[in-house]
């Protein structure tokens, strides 16, 4: 009994962990895209082999992310998963058919601006957050 | 896929989330199952099945059949 209380604690508390591990990361990313983003014009004045520090190291954290993303998957529960796949599924879905739709805009030039990464990055987002809330809603 | 998970537990004196930390799972997916929302794995039902002493097809019953 004492066993499986201690397991019970272990898969709550390896779930946490895992949560607040993938947070940290995702903000130290996001620093430092912000920094590789910023730091030339405002901190380092256009030095390319700090630009280039900079940004070696927001692909390293955005690899550390990344694993910490799938660890943190891994950790979830089999409904848990299920919800979070169908959110990725459908985040993939949408930054395919309207990434290449979007940049097909600008090619054709029937966008004046540029097609703009951060747009695409902003649809995924939005995406992946709607399908995590309606996938909970669903199974609540 | 219907299921007497609510049955069992309540028989079992258990509360969701108590059923949920015994298996480690969410609450949710408790909710979910007892629900006929959502069909678990075959090591979840095994550990169903092991929890409240009976066979799986006597937790778990086909719609179809």
């Amino acid at each position: 009994m004492g066993i499986m209380k201690e397991k019970q604690e272990n898969w709550k508390s390896r779930s946490g962990k895992n949560t607040l591990k993938l947070g940290i990361w995702t903000g130290s990313w996001v620093l430092t895209t912000a920094l590789v983003a910023f730091g030339p014009d405002f901190i380092w004045n256009e030095n390319r082999t700090l630009t280039l520090m900079a940004l070696i190291l927001n692909l390293v954290i955005g690899l550390l992310m990344i694993l910490a993303n799938k660890n943190y998957v891994n950790s979830l529960d089999e409904l848990q998963r299920k919800i979070q796949l169908e959110a990725m599924g459908m985040a993939l879905g949408v930054a395919v058919v309207f990434g290449i739709g979007y940049s097909m805009l600008d090619t054709t030039n029937i966008i004046t601006h540029d097609a703009e990464i951060s747009h695409l990055i902003i649809l995924i987002a939005l995406t992946y957050f709607a399908g995590c809330v309606i996938g909970s809603l669903r199974y609540r | 896929m219907k299921n007497k998970i609510k049955v069992l537990r309540a028989q079992h004196e258990l509360t969701q989330a108590q059923l949920a930390q015994k298996l480690e799972v969410s609450r949710q997916t408790i909710n979910a199952i007892e629900k006929g929302k959502f069909d678990p794995s075959l090591p979840l039902a095994f550990k169903l099945s092991k929890l409240f002493a009976k066979p799986i097809e006597e937790i778990f019953q086909n719609e179809e059949s």
